[in-house]
């Protein structure tokens, strides 16, 4: 129980007991077509987008931020990606495909630029920073679709989100590629500690000599080429380019993410594992409401109910309460009463 | 207030103090940092419980559970930090949670008039409607005033209320404060300003250590007597520590730092400083002196709006701290949680934080790093010797420790301490004193920072001395000794200010 990932653990495995014991075929995985199938590849499958929302944002929180437009930034990226194949005439070409990802990707960076230009130079309040881009966004989605939906067919685009590689979904890989380089990048160099440090404390770290404003800065610019790579998996996944519906309210749920897998919303230490149990648990979480079959009127309360409960399990206050209740009563069963003085006043 | 005794964790941060206030009479209570000031105006305004003790306010005793509790026994607080509402009108502040009623609703002429009235009282009229905000400090602070005299404050408590006024607005408030003695009011003032203590005070009560030192009338009480009560004698294993005071430093060279001019509106009058190549320089002056503001303006952690500064003799613009940490100056702070330790992190993290900061994102090798730290914490007897432990939750003189070793570990030609040996106990009060000695041997330039006068005598080959944001002298420390700095603090260029 020492160990700060316990709970959320904990949480995912009751979840994925809870399923199983309901109905045993949930945790079964059968290989068709040289493919694993089951509930818990699909788990894996669609969470890529929240995965990838999710890191970012866990970076951002890290620095006392937080960035409301990753929605908005997907569906920006997911706009500039198929308009590119929208109006390349060879959609099914590999290399169109490849130079629309880059090409959005690049949009992406901008706009988490942006971002992070607003927080880190001009010093606005990154809640108020970002939800700046999170309206406008959107209409720069709309603008670069020209106010339409625009769906595509084209195989090499289709199957970054439902094509399979070695058994396993590709979304997956780009998952576990996004993982590892947030991982390498914030643990093998020395980004993860100043940014921890910049979030503890930006005073001290600012006569420390940490230059907090790159630190800041690229956190925003990473949120948001995460967000471009999710919005490309989730243009894939529909085929479409959807400004309205594209990432709404992931900026919530990879908020959630981040909280129960450990890391405080008020910046510092950051745990990138915690937040992968974090989105397992709300894609978990999803994939329950399907399999148990709640009523989708009552979905929204269901999931509210757990989130309540994993999050209360996980709060050090309800701990020290525990804690100190097992105390009283077992002292109570050990020592006899003890005197009260009275301090005069 | 009898007896008061106040105990947190480990310290005992009031020891048994009496302190009378009497009506129509200002009394200041002074002492430097940590002497109790703050823990004995908090056990007054029910922020603190007193442990042991009694306060009886006009005769009868009284338990203050709260903020609440003393406001009700009459006793109003005007805090160095406005605790008013910026963003409501200066009407609504003067009578908040005492609107005059009509029919159930806020009548909020009668609001207006009544708040006008007050301030009247205290001889300002200004527009009630007015936001608060749009008002300067001083102003606002009348304004918290006349909000104590709404609630009919027998006691009215102004923790250092000047600090961020000017000579114009101090007098203004004065004259505010001494109409309000002549009505019968206790006042109970706090503030570091020798000048302004001896001009409004009727009374003076010293604190020293959580200990009361005594009571006396202002006017039987010379200033260099006060000065060398609130600061008192050290202990003597300090003196045991071998002077570095009498050392020769060659000043025919470059200076490694050059200070010209340097200042700040409002914060510090222009500044000149020189510090030499092995050279320890103290600053001697009472807190709010302007030391510290001083070093944050030569190190870039405040920018200057006028004078400039040399390196080893050429001008270096000093705009933020990587600028002062690139010519090699290191500074550590006098607020260590705030602007020193980075709580959260280990202690081994602390310390590779300066190093890593200067060499960018490519991390320090495992080795090289524990190797540093290890260096460093044996260095300066860290305890316990945890590199892995959280910094936040050292001892206060540990933590101090760490942050010198991180600027020891940056290789700086020029290291500042502000306070370094503020609330630690003796034993590492000397490890500190011996340290900085032993590295100032050699070659380390040091500027040193203390309350504690003998301390920065021991250690400086020469004092620089600062009263209300200035510096008034420099003396040689081989032809000086604690009595002569004491009243050259007091008195030197007195008069010439006020």
């Amino acid at each position: 129980m020492k160990h700060r990932l316990f709970w959320p653990v904990a949480a995912l495995v009751s979840l994925i007991l809870i399923n199983t014991v309901a109905r045993p075929q949930f945790a079964s995985i059968t290989i068709q077509d040289d493919r694993f199938y089951g509930a818990l590849i699909d788990i894996l499958r669609n969470s890529a987008p929240l995965m990838l929302v999710s890191l970012g944002m866990t970076v951002v929180i890290a620095t006392r931020g937080i960035d409301l437009s990753v929605g908005a930034v997907m569906a920006v990226s997911g706009a500039a990606a198929l308009t590119i194949i929208d109006n390349s005439g060879d959609a099914n070409n590999l290399g169109t495909v490849m130079v629309a990802v880059v090409v959005a990707l690049l949009v992406s960076l901008l706009l988490g630029v942006w971002n992070g230009f607003l927080v880190s130079a001009l010093g606005i309040q990154p809640i108020i920073a970002t939800l700046v881009l999170m309206l406008a966004g959107r209409g720069v989605a709309l603008l670069i679709t020209g106010g339409f939906i625009t769906t595509v067919n084209s195989t090499p685009f289709e199957f970054i989100a439902t094509g399979y590689m070695v058994l396993l979904p590709f979304a997956f890989f780009i998952s576990v590629a996004a993982i590892t380089a947030v991982a390498l990048t914030e643990r093998r160099t020395a980004l993860g500690v100043l940014t921890e440090a910049v979030g503890i404390n930006p005073e001290a770290s600012r006569l420390a000599g940490v230059r907090s404003r790159g630190i800041i800065w690229s956190a925003y610019a990473a949120s948001a080429v995460l967000s471009g790579v999710a919005g490309i998996i989730y243009a894939s996944n529909i085929r479409a380019a959807d400004a309205n519906a594209a990432g709404q309210f992931i900026e919530l749920y990879a908020i959630l993410a981040v909280v129960l897998g450990g890391t405080s919303l008020m910046g510092g230490k950051f745990s990138i594992a915690g937040t992968v149990v974090g989105v397992l648990i709300i894609q978990t979480l999803d994939s329950t409401i399907l399999f148990l079959g709640v009523p989708s009127a009552q979905s929204p309360v269901f999931f509210a109910i757990v989130v309540i409960v994993v999050v209360i399990i996980q709060s050090p206050r309800l701990h020290r309460v525990v804690r100190n209740l097992v105390h009283v009563a077992r002292s109570r069963g050990t020592s006899e009463s003890t005197n009260d003085v009275e301090v005069a006043g | 207030m009898r007896g008061i005794t106040i105990r947190f964790p480990g310290v005992l941060a009031l020891d048994n103090v009496d302190f009378f206030l009497h009506p129509g009479e200002v009394h200041s209570l002074m002492g430097e940092n940590g002497a109790g000031k703050s823990t004995l105006v908090k056990a007054l305004t029910g922020v603190y419980a007193i442990d042991s003790g009694s306060i009886d306010v006009t005769g009868s005793s009284r338990v203050f559970r709260s903020t609440f509790d003393a406001e009700a026994a009459g006793i109003s607080t005007v805090y160095q930090e406005i605790n008013l509402c910026a963003n409501l009108s200066v009407g609504e502040n003067v009578m908040l949670g005492h609107e005059p009623r009509k029919g159930g609703r806020i009548d909020w002429k009668a609001v207006h008039r009544m708040a006008a009235e007050h301030l009247e009282g205290l001889g300002i009229s200004i527009d009630t409607r007015s936001m608060l905000s749009n008002h300067s400090i001083a102003i606002q602070q009348l304004v918290a005033i006349s909000r104590a005299m709404v609630l009919d404050a027998k006691v009215l408590i102004l923790d250092e209320p000047t600090s961020s006024l000017d000579r114009g607005e101090v007098e203004q408030l004065f004259t505010v404060i001494r109409d309000l003695r002549n009505k019968g009011a206790a006042i109970f003032f706090v503030s570091h300003f020798l000048d302004q203590v001896y001009e409004i005070s009727d009374r003076i009560t010293v604190l020293r250590n959580g200990k009361l030192v005594g009571e006396y009338l202002a006017k039987d009480l010379p200033r260099e007597d006060l000065v060398t009560k609130m600061i008192g004698h050290e202990l003597d294993d300090l003196a045991a520590i071998s002077s570095t005071a009498a050392r020769l430093i060659d000043r025919t060279e470059t200076p490694i730092l050059k200070v010209t001019d340097v200042g700040r509106r409002g914060v510090l009058d222009p500044a000149d400083l020189d510090v030499f190549d092995g050279e320890i320089v103290g600053i001697a002056g009472l807190l709010g002196s302007g030391r510290t503001e001083l070093v944050r303006l030569l190190y870039g952690a405040d920018r200057a709006d006028s004078g400039h500064i040399e390196v080893g003799g050429t001008p270096a613009k000093m705009t933020s701290p990587r600028h002062a940490i690139d010519h090699h100056i290191a500074f550590s702070s006098e607020d260590r949680r705030a602007e020193g330790i980075v709580s959260d992190l280990t202690v081994a993290e602390n310390i590779v934080l300066g190093i890593q900061a200067r060499k960018g994102f490519r991390k320090i090798r495992r080795a090289k790093q524990e190797s540093v730290v290890s260096e460093y914490m044996a260095a300066l007897d860290v305890r316990p010797a945890d590199p892995n432990m959280i910094a936040g939750n050292l001892s206060g003189g540990n933590q101090q420790k760490v942050l010198i070793a991180r600027w020891l570990a940056t290789a700086p030609e020029l290291l500042i301490l502000d306070e370094p040996t503020r609330g630690i106990d003796v034993g590492t009060k000397a490890d500190l004193q011996r340290k900085v000695a032993e590295l100032s041997e050699k070659g380390l330039s040091v500027i040193f920072i203390s309350s504690e006068l003998e301390e920065v005598l021991r250690l400086a080959q020469r004092v620089v001395v600062m009263r209300d944001r200035k510096c008034i002298g420099e003396l040689d420390s081989r032809k000086v000794n604690l009595d002569g700095l004491i009243d050259f603090i007091a008195n030197e260029g007195k008069g010439s200010a006020a």
